[in-house]
């Protein structure tokens, strides 16, 4: 029987450090795309507080904690990532596990902001974009799902074969920042 | 430019893609008849002014909304879901 090693999508990669801001790869567990069979996903919101302590998104929002959270991903479907989703779930909503299918990154630093605003057309700025505010946008080519955890922390997600894209965008973007402000 | 969408509020255009005029919310019925379908599918007015298109938020909600827009002034006045409008119609 081969023994078989699980790798991250950015498998060796050490944290990057550039002026302000570092990049770093970040391991989130499992992640189940949840999908509300109804409009108002009241019975779901009740589940998911009882099961894992954490309300449903509204839309562009996050609920949860850094261990495990809630991520609003789009109409009417939210992602809940670091914990086994509940089963009892299943009765409210379509789950989907979606484990490994994403790069999840984060970048952090004072300048985190400015080098997010060289690759993605959304306004990021503190009091538009605040701690637990998320968004689906472009991220020069590519879809992401975008979400400030902290002041200067962003949690950046692509999907699993943009790992490569996505640390060249970012690497290029963070290094003119460095270098320009 | 920037578009309003419902779900996500102001956002740049990159992050919309275009259909073209509101039109495919009125689709005739099957047994609508050959003029009916004719001017569904080729007829459209484009007078200046007041148009109503059709966009979908693709890198954003994913949502298909329709946009209000003057093409005289370039003014975009609204937008609203799509599925809110068929649904007031049925």
């Amino acid at each position: 029987m081969v023994d078989l090693i699980a790798k991250t999508p950015m498998d060796g990669f050490v944290p990057l450090t550039l002026g302000n801001v570092t990049l770093s790869e970040m391991t989130a567990g499992p992640i189940t795309s949840v999908s509300p069979f109804n409009d108002t996903g009241k019975d779901l919101s009740a589940a998911l507080k009882a099961a894992h302590g954490m309300t449903v998104p509204a839309a562009n929002r996050s609920t949860g904690k850094a261990s495990a959270r809630a991520i609003w991903f789009g109409r009417e479907q939210f992602i809940l990532m670091g914990c086994e989703a509940d089963q009892g779930l299943e009765n409210y909503a379509a789950l989907t596990d979606q484990s490994d299918g994403w790069t999840i990154v984060e970048l952090k630093g004072a300048g985190a902001a400015d080098v997010l605003a060289r690759v993605t057309p959304l306004d990021l700025r503190s009091h538009v974009f605040k701690k637990g505010h998320t968004a689906r946008s472009d991220l020069m080519h590519m879809a992401s799902s975008i979400t400030r955890t902290g002041d200067n922390t962003f949690l950046i997600m692509v999907f699993r074969s943009m790992a490569g894209t996505l640390l060249h965008d970012l690497q290029r973007a963070m290094e003119g920042v460095a270098s320009r402000g | 430019m920037r578009l309003p969408c419902p779900i996500c509020g102001e956002r740049d255009i990159r992050e919309f893609y275009y259909q073209g005029a509101d039109v495919a919310l009125n689709r005739p019925a099957p047994d609508a008849g050959d003029d009916a379908w004719q001017d569904y599918v080729y007829l459209r007015d484009n007078q200046p002014g007041e148009h109503r298109d059709l966009w979908q938020h693709e890198s954003g909600c994913g949502s298909w909304i329709v946009v209000s827009r003057n093409t005289v002034t370039h003014e975009v006045s609204g937008a609203k879901l799509a599925k809110e409008i068929k649904r007031a119609k049925a």
